[in-house]
């Protein structure tokens, strides 16, 4: 975020106000938490589909001859696998194995890449890939004011962006590109729900439009606090709260995605980490789980015997608290019973196992 | 509950929430700004029946999907009943907050509490 203290505003701002959004500040941005309420859209996302204004989002762009050099070089993950029109996930990691930030990394060209950041990391982020990139020949392009996004996520999503644009949509996590109303679209198969959907990168000034279309079709309007509660049944990362520079993508459970031996900065420190066990240094870990009685988990909430909650929340598709926590590395085995303090009154939990939703196969 | 109502015949503390008095009994409930102001309720962690409430201060709390927030007192008393329809519907707090959405039922311990409390229109300009 730069150093301006004013509030920014999507292109889609004046949309949300129309929609009945109730806004809020958001890591810098006047961002809407919610339209008709965070569980009804919630079960439109996961029912139907639900439509979410995610322009907050950063994008990096890199290019050059040494693209994919310079990513196997930052990026925790084997960039290498990435083809054309393909998609990854990957950490940004310090040279101590500390986790600067989660990202989404598309492969436009054979030397062009995208990479979408956390809002509250984008210029972070930017400054860490510039600070490396003057060991490649590359070019490191800050790509936020290209692009407004657009989550349309569930399972109508795909039949009613289609509808929209009129273009076979790309299959989930590869990426595609559309022309609507003489503008480039990117469109890719991915999302951060556990619902089918894409995510579409378009020109800012055509983003009131293509919401417009969108709702006409039958989507509705999502928030940041269904994007939260979605998120977290499909025990999703979110940077601030499972991840950050304190802590290693080994005990946050983001191993699968590193891979060390193509010699990422942090590679060293992630390796010691792996070798040292599923734990963290200080013995923790983090798992998802779920209340097996009342009560409503919440970031911050002491786990008895060590540990913390990092994202809890009231799960709509689950009818019950859940979240991620942080806990012992001997409690950590899904079925284990779990006490949380939840502001002074302790409520049963146990350990689950991933995803703490999983949609109907059909 | 789509409008915002305020009935005339309770009474109203400016933590936004309201007294219907009954002899030295009331039933206590959250009002209708507050219950939009929260969203959907998906939870009510309610005191023990016997438990002492006190005026202004808190003695439950009351949770939305995203947000918890405590429930002030608006007289002192002893709880007699906890609304046993809220384990099961807590949306009747958003969907009829002066009626199946009520919280807790009270003895009154201090009658001329009473006398602090809001009436409607009170109420109300407080809102602006």
């Amino acid at each position: 975020m730069s150093s301006t203290t004013e509030l920014r505003r999507t292109p889609l701002y004046e949309r949300h106000l129309t929609a009945g959004a109730r806004v809020v500040p958001f890591a810098g941005w006047e961002m809407p938490v919610q339209y008709a309420g965070v569980k009804e859209e919630h079960l439109a996302v996961r029912t139907a589909s639900g439509v979410f204004d995610v322009s907050h989002m950063g994008e990096i762009r890199t290019s050059g001859p040494q693209a994919l050099d310079f990513l196997q070089r930052i990026l925790s993950n084997d960039v290498a696998k990435i083809a054309v029109g393909g998609s990854q996930y990957s950490v940004l990691t310090k040279e101590d194995g500390g986790v600067l930030d989660d990202l989404f990394t598309y492969r436009l060209a054979d030397d062009v890449y995208l990479t979408v950041t956390n809002a509250s990391n984008h210029e972070k982020d930017l400054a860490w890939f510039r600070r490396w990139a003057a060991d490649f020949e590359v070019e490191v392009e800050d790509a936020f004011d290209e692009f407004a996004m657009l989550a349309v996520q569930g399972p109508q999503a795909r039949q009613a962006v289609t509808s929209v644009l009129g273009y076979e949509l790309p299959k989930p996590f590869r990426t595609g590109g559309a022309v609507w109303r003489d503008a480039d679209l990117l469109v890719a198969g991915t999302g951060y729900t556990g619902e089918d959907g894409v995510e579409l990168l378009v020109p800012p000034a055509i983003a009131p439009e293509l919401w417009d279309e969108l709702l006409a079709a039958g989507v509705q309007p999502a928030g940041l606090g269904a994007r939260d509660t979605l998120r977290i049944e499909a025990c999703f990362h979110l940077y601030g709260n499972d991840l950050s520079e304190d802590r290693d993508p080994i005990g946050a459970g983001l191993g699968w995605c590193c891979k060390e031996d193509t010699g990422f900065v942090g590679s060293e420190a992630v390796a010691q980490a792996r070798a040292a066990g599923p734990a963290h240094a200080d013995g923790l870990r983090l798992v998802p789980f779920r209340f097996t009685d009342k009560g409503i988990p919440r970031p911050g909430n002491p786990v008895v015997g060590g540990g913390v909650v990092t994202s809890g929340t009231f799960a709509p598709s689950l009818g019950v608290g859940a979240g991620l926590a942080y806990v012992p590395q001997a409690s950590s085995e899904p079925g284990t019973p779990l006490e949380i303090d939840v502001r002074g009154r302790v409520r049963p939990a146990e350990v689950a196992t991933k995803p703490l939703y999983r949609r109907p196969q059909g | 509950m789509a409008d915002a109502s305020y009935p005339e015949d309770l009474k109203y503390h400016p933590e936004h929430d309201w007294a219907r008095i009954d002899g030295d009994t009331a039933v206590f409930g959250i009002t209708w700004y507050a219950q939009d102001a929260l969203g959907e309720v998906v939870f009510f962690d309610a005191p023990e029946v016997g438990a002492t409430v006190t005026k202004d201060e808190s003695y439950a709390e009351i949770e939305s999907v995203k947000a918890v927030s405590d429930v002030i007192a608006p007289l002192s008393g002893e709880v007699l009943e906890v609304n046993p329809g809220l384990e099961d519907s807590p949306e009747a707090v958003n969907e009829d907050t002066y009626g199946e959405g009520w919280l807790v039922k009270v003895r009154l311990t201090d009658p001329s509490e009473l006398d602090s409390l809001l009436d409607r229109d009170a109420y109300v300009a407080t809102l602006d």
